[in-house]
C-alpha cells in the first residue's frame, strides 16, 4: 500500500475528540489517583509546603472510617433495592406497552418517559414537597386510606425508600424503552409456534421472551446498577445525606469532603473506591451472566 | 516608527487614556441571605459619593455560602468585599485570604461589643471590621404561655424547663414547646459555653466534648427530647417555622435576631403582640447565661484590585448611618454600641422590649473555638448528638466518638503547630 | 364481555395506573406554581389553585433573574450540542470507516473508560479548570463536556452501516478523507447525529453537579443550579420553587416531545447489544 505523506487524516477526524477526552477526562482522572496519596486540603490550597505525601494513607483512614462504610451501605441499600425494584417496574410497563391491544402507543409511551427527561435538581424539589408529612401529597393518600402519613425525609427507617421511590419514578421510563425494543426484536413466529403447541401466555413468556430479552436484560441490569452506585443529587438535594447520615451515599460523601471540606485527598481516595467497587460489580454481574447463559444454553 | 504608525500608536493612548477615565472601577461585594438583598441599597449612597465607581452585589443564600466561598477561593474567583460570618473568619485567615484591618478601626475599636470584635482577633491581628451582632436568644409565644400560667420568662435552666414542662402539660398533643432543629448546632453550643465548657483543650488541637460541663450541658440538651419537650425534627422536613409558630405547635425557638424582621412579616396581623423575646437562661442564678458572639463581619480579600476603595466602602457600610439603614431594612442589629443609641433602634414599645433582650444579652457573649476546622467539628457535634437524641448510642458513646472525631479532623493541625514549634 | 375484552380493560387500567404515576407530580408542580402564597402548603391538599396568579413567576423573572440562568443554560446547552455533535460525529466516523493506528487499542479503552464514575476527576478537573482561567465562565462547563465516549459509540455503531464502496468510489475519485467525511458520510449519518444532538442537549441541560462546581457567581449559574440555590434559601417558599422547577423542567421537555423521535431511535435501535 502507498504510504501517505504528512499526517493520517483519520487523526485530524478523531483528534479533537481524543484531545479532549486525554486532557478533561484521562488526565484528571490520572491526577485524581496521585492526589489520593496525598492529604491535599485547604491549608495546601494556601501553601503548597503544607501538603505531605501519605501513600496509602487516605485509603487507609476510608477503611477505618465508620462514615464510610454509613455511605457504603446506604449506597448498596440504594442499589440492591432499587435497581431490582426499578428494573422491574419498566419491564413490566414495557410488557403492557408491548401487548398488541394496546391503543393511543405513542401517547402512552411519551407519556410514561417523561419522568427521565426532567431535570432531576428541580423533580427533587418537587418531591420534597409530596414527601412533606402533613402538606404532602403523600400524607394526603395517607390519610384517604387511614394511615397516620410518614414523615419521609425526617424518619431514618422511612428516608432512603423515599429516595428509592423517587429514582424509580424517575428512571423507570428509560430501561422500559429498552425493554421495548427488546420485545420488539422477539420474532413473532415464535411466539406462532409457542402458541400452536398450546402454551399458555406464562410460559410463552418464560420460554419465548425472557431468552430472546436475556441480553437486554444483562445490559439493563449493568447500565443500571453502575447509575444507581453514582447516586448523589436526590439526598444532595432533598435530605444532604440525613436523617442521621441514613441517606448518605458515596459520591454525596465525596462531593463533601472534597468540595465542602476541601480534604481533596481524602475525596479523591473516596472517588476511587468507587470506582473499584463498580469495577467489581460489574465484573461479577457479566460473570454470572457468562455463567447463567451457559446454563440456559 | 512610520508616520500613520506613530498616529496609530497616538490614537490608541488616548483612547486607552479615554477609556480608562470613563470606564468604571468596580467593586464586587458578596452579601448572604437578606442582607444580600439589602446592599443592594446600601451601596446606592457609596456609588454617589464615588463617582466613577459601581459595586457589584451579589446575593448568596446561608446554606451554600460556605461552599461558594471556598471554592471562589479555590477557584481565584472571590469578590473585593465580602460579608462572611465570623465565626469563618479563622479559616479565612488560614487561607491568607484577608488582609487585616487593624488600622482602618483604630479609632473606633472601643465602640464594637468585646465579645464581638473578639470574634475576628487572630494572632493579635484584626481580620475583619464587625458589621452586626447576631446572638441567640429565646423567642416565645407569650399568649401561650400566659394562658398556661408560666410567670413570665425564665431566667435559669430549672425554671426554664418548668415552663416547657408547664405548656406541655396545658397545650396537649402536637405541640412541643421547643422548636430544636436538629441541623443547628448554636443551642447545645451554647448551653456547654454557658457552663464553661471549653469545647477544644491542648490549644485547640483536641476534642473535649467529654469533659464535665460540656458533658451537663448535652445531657441537659438530650433531656429535653427524652421529655418530649422538643421533637426530634430533623431540619430536612419542609418546616415551616413561621406557619408551625403562629399555628402554635411550638411555644420556644432559640434564634437569633433576623427572625425579628421575619416575624413582624410572616405572622398574620391577629398575632402581632402575640410573642416575645427573653435573654438566655443561665444554668443557675448568679451564672451568666451567655450566648454565641455571632454575627457577620465585611472582611477585604487580599485578592482585591483595589485595597483602598474596598477599604473605603467596608468603612462606609460600618458607618453608623449605614448601620441603622441595615437595622431598618434587615433586622440586623448594629455591631457598634454607639448606633444603639444613634439611631431609632425599635420604635414603639413592643419593638423596644423585644430588641432590648439582644442588648442585654449581647454584653454577654462568647466565641467559638477560632480556629479553621469549627465548621466541620460543629457539623460533627450535630451528627453525634443526633444519634443520641434519637437513642441509637448513649450520651456518653456520643461524645467519645465525636472527640476521636475532632482529634482526627484536628490532626492537621497539630502537625502545622509541630511543624512551627521547631 | 370476552375474556379478551376483560383483559384489555385491565391492560389499559394498569397503563393508565402508571401513566397517571408518572405525570401526577409534574402536573402538581404546574398547578402548585400557580397557587397563592401559603396554598401548595395548605393541609388537607389542595390540586388546583384556588386563583391563578403569575406572581411567582414575576418573582423569579424580575427579582431573583431566573431569565439570565435560562439563558445560561440555553448558552450552555447550545453551544455543548453543537461542539459535540461535530466533535462525537468526526471521531465516531473514523473510527467506523477509517483505518489508522492504534485505532483498536484506543477503542477497548474507551470501552473500559465507559465504566470510570464521572465525579472521580472531578477535582483535579477543577484545578486543571481554574489554571485555564475557565473557573466562574460558562466556558469551564462546556469544554469539559463536548467529547463523550458514549456518544463516540454511538456514531460509531451507525456509521458501521455505511456501505464502503461510497467511500471507496470517492477515494477513487481522489477526493481527500476530510472531504469524504463532509461530502459523502455527513448526509448519511445524519439521523444519529439528530439523536446525538438531542441526548446532548437534554444531558447539558439537566447536567448539575459540574455547574454547581464551577460557577460561583449567581449571574452565571444555569438553571438546576440556581434551582438548587433557590431551594437552599427559599426553602419556605413553595410555590416560588415550584415555578422555578416548572422553568427548569419545560424546555427540556418541550424539545423532547418535539424531537422525540431522534431520542427514541437512539434507545430502541442501537446499544441493546449487552
Amino acid at each position: 500500500m502507498r504510504r501517505r505523506r504528512g499526517l493520517d487524516p483519520a487523526w485530524l477526524l478523531v483528534g479533537p475528540a481524543l484531545a479532549i477526552l486525554a486532557v478533561f477526562f484521562a488526565g484528571p482522572v490520572l491526577a485524581s489517583f496521585v492526589l489520593s496519596l496525598t492529604d491535599f486540603d485547604l491549608y495546601a490550597v494556601a501553601r503548597l509546603d503544607r501538603l505531605r505525601v501519605i501513600g496509602a494513607g487516605n485509603y487507609a483512614a476510608l477503611l477505618a472510617s465508620p462514615r464510610f462504610w454509613r455511605a457504603v451501605r446506604n449506597t448498596a441499600y440504594f442499589v440492591l433495592v432499587g435497581g431490582p425494584l426499578s428494573i422491574a417496574v419498566s419491564l413490566v410497563a414495557a410488557l403492557l406497552l408491548d401487548a398488541p391491544a394496546v391503543r393511543w402507543k405513542p401517547f402512552l409511551r411519551t407519556v410514561l418517559f417523561l419522568p427521565v427527561v426532567t431535570t432531576l435538581v428541580a423533580v427533587a424539589i418537587v418531591w420534597r414537597a409530596i414527601y412533606h408529612p402533613r402538606a404532602g401529597l403523600l400524607a394526603w393518600l395517607c390519610t384517604q386510606l387511614g394511615v397516620t402519613p410518614i414523615d419521609w425525609l425526617g424518619d431514618p427507617v422511612w428516608a432512603m425508600p423515599a429516595i428509592i421511590l423517587l429514582a424509580v419514578w424517575k428512571n423507570f421510563g428509560f430501561n422500559m424503552l429498552v425493554f421495548l425494543a427488546g420485545l420488539q426484536s422477539v420474532p413473532e413466529r415464535l411466539y406462532e409456534a409457542a402458541r400452536l403447541d398450546g402454551a399458555g401466555a406464562w410460559p410463552r413468556f418464560r420460554h419465548v421472551t425472557l431468552p430472546v430479552l436475556a441480553p437486554t436484560f444483562g445490559f439493563v441490569v449493568v447500565t443500571t446498577t453502575i447509575g444507581y452506585l453514582q447516586l448523589f443529587a436526590e439526598p444532595y438535594v432533598m435530605t444532604q445525606g440525613g436523617p442521621a447520615e441514613h441517606t448518605l451515599s458515596i459520591v454525596l460523601l465525596m462531593y463533601e469532603e472534597g468540595f465542602r471540606w476541601w480534604n481533596l485527598g481524602f475525596a479523591a481516595a473516596v472517588a476511587f473506591v468507587l470506582f473499584a467497587i463498580i469495577l467489581v460489580v460489574t465484573g461479577a454481574q457479566v460473570l454470572l451472566r457468562r455463567i447463567f447463559t451457559r446454563e440456559v444454553a | 516608527m512610520s508616520g500613520s504608525g506613530v498616529a496609530a500608536a497616538l490614537l490608541l493612548l488616548v483612547a486607552s487614556g479615554v477609556a480608562s477615565a470613563t470606564s468604571p472601577v468596580e467593586l464586587r461585594v458578596w452579601g448572604m441571605g437578606r442582607e444580600g438583598e439589602v446592599l443592594r441599597d446600601l451601596v446606592a449612597v457609596f456609588e454617589e459619593a464615588h463617582p466613577g465607581v459601581r459595586v457589584r452585589v451579589q446575593q448568596i443564600p446561608w446554606s451554600a455560602a460556605h461552599e461558594k466561598l471556598l471554592t471562589a477561593f479555590v477557584g481565584g474567583a472571590l469578590p473585593d468585599v465580602i460579608q462572611v460570618g465570623n465565626t469563618w473568619i479563622p479559616e479565612l485567615v488560614a487561607l491568607d485570604a484577608v488582609l487585616p484591618v487593624d488600622d482602618q478601626i483604630a479609632t473606633i475599636r472601643d465602640d464594637f461589643f468585646p465579645g464581638i470584635l473578639d470574634t475576628n482577633v487572630l494572632d493579635g491581628r484584626t481580620w475583619g471590621v464587625p458589621w452586626y451582632a447576631d446572638t441567640r436568644i429565646l423567642f416565645y409565644r407569650h399568649d401561650l404561655t400566659a394562658a398556661a400560667g408560666v410567670d413570665g420568662p425564665p431566667a435559669t435552666w430549672a425554671e426554664w424547663l418548668a415552663a416547657l414542662e408547664r405548656m406541655q402539660r396545658s397545650a396537649g398533643p402536637g405541640h412541643s414547646p421547643i422548636l430544636l432543629p436538629l441541623r443547628e448546632w448554636q443551642t447545645p453550643v451554647i448551653l456547654a459555653l454557658q457552663r464553661g465548657a471549653t469545647l477544644l483543650r491542648d490549644e485547640a488541637t483536641r476534642g473535649d466534648f467529654a469533659s464535665p460541663p460540656a458533658r451537663t450541658a448535652f445531657d441537659f440538651y438530650l433531656d429535653l427530647f427524652r421529655r418530649g419537650l422538643a421533637r426530634r425534627d430533623a431540619a430536612t422536613q419542609v418546616t415551616n417555622v413561621y406557619q408551625d409558630f403562629a399555628a402554635g405547635r411550638f411555644t420556644f425557638y432559640v434564634t437569633g435576631p433576623w427572625n425579628l424582621g421575619e416575624l413582624a412579616r410572616r405572622l398574620p396581623p391577629a398575632l402581632e403582640d402575640a410573642w416575645r423575646t427573653a435573654p438566655m437562661p443561665s444554668p443557675a442564678p448568679g451564672v451568666p447565661g451567655v450566648s454565641l458572639a455571632g454575627g457577620a463581619s465585611l472582611v477585604v480579600s487580599r485578592s482585591t484590585t483595589e485595597p483602598a476603595l474596598a477599604g473605603a466602602l467596608v468603612a462606609h457600610l460600618t458607618d453608623i448611618p449605614m448601620l441603622c439603614r441595615l437595622y431598618d431594612l434587615a433586622g440586623d442589629l448594629p455591631a457598634r454600641s454607639s448606633a444603639w443609641n444613634g439611631c431609632p433602634i425599635a420604635r414603639d414599645g413592643r419593638d423596644e422590649e423585644r430588641t432590648a433582650a439582644f442588648w442585654t444579652q449581647l454584653q454577654a457573649v462568647r466565641a467559638t473555638p477560632k480556629i479553621p476546622e469549627w465548621e466541620r467539628i460543629a457539623t460533627r457535634l450535630t451528627h453525634h448528638l443526633e444519634l443520641a437524641v434519637r437513642g441509637d448510642v448513649t450520651l456518653d458513646v456520643a461524645l467519645a466518638a465525636l472527640d476521636r472525631d475532632v482529634d482526627a479532623i484536628l490532626e492537621k493541625r497539630r502537625w502545622l503547630r509541630a511543624r512551627e514549634a521547631e | 364481555m370476552t375474556a379478551s375484552r376483560v383483559a384489555s380493560i385491565a391492560l389499559h387500567a394498569a397503563l393508565l395506573v402508571l401513566a397517571v404515576t408518572a405525570m401526577l407530580p409534574l402536573l402538581w408542580m404546574v398547578s402548585a406554581s400557580f397557587m397563592p402564597v401559603g396554598e401548595a402548603t395548605a393541609v388537607p391538599l389542595r390540586w388546583m389553585p384556588s386563583r391563578p396568579t403569575l406572581e411567582h413567576y414575576r418573582t423569579l423573572f424580575e427579582r431573583m433573574d431566573l431569565g439570565r440562568q435560562l439563558a445560561n443554560s440555553c448558552i450552555v446547552a447550545g453551544i455543548t450540542t453543537v461542539l459535540a455533535v461535530l466533535v462525537n460525529g468526526m471521531a465516531g466516523y473514523a473510527f467506523a470507516k477509517l483505518q489508522f493506528r492504534g485505532r483498536d487499542r484506543i477503542l477497548r479503552l474507551m470501552l473500559l473508560a465507559l465504566v470510570v464514575p464521572g465525579q472521580i476527576g472531578m477535582l483535579p478537573l477543577f484545578l486543571l479548570v481554574r489554571e485555564l482561567g475557565l473557573v466562574n465562565r460558562l466556558g469551564g462547563v462546556v469544554v469539559p463536556g463536548v467529547a463523550s465516549i458514549f456518544g463516540i459509540f454511538l456514531v460509531r455503531q451507525y456509521a458501521l452501516s455505511i456501505p464502503d464502496s461510497i467511500l471507496d468510489a470517492a477515494r477513487v475519485d481522489g477526493a481527500g478523507e476530510l472531504g469524504i467525511f463532509a461530502r459523502v458520510a455527513l448526509p448519511l449519518v445524519m439521523p444519529i447525529l439528530a439523536t446525538l444532538a438531542v441526548f446532548t442537549f437534554l444531558g447539558a441541560w439537566n447536567d448539575f453537579l459540574w455547574p454547581l462546581v464551577v460557577l460561583a457567581d449567581e449571574t452565571r449559574y444555569t438553571l438546576p443550579v440556581g434551582l438548587a440555590s433557590l431551594a437552599g434559601e427559599h426553602v419556605q417558599d413553595t410555590e416560588l420553587m415550584m415555578a422555578g422547577a416548572v422553568i427548569t423542567v419545560a424546555p427540556a421537555v418541550l424539545l423532547f416531545v418535539a424531537l422525540q423521535r431522534y431520542y427514541l431511535a437512539g434507545i430502541m435501535g442501537g446499544g441493546v447489544k449487552g
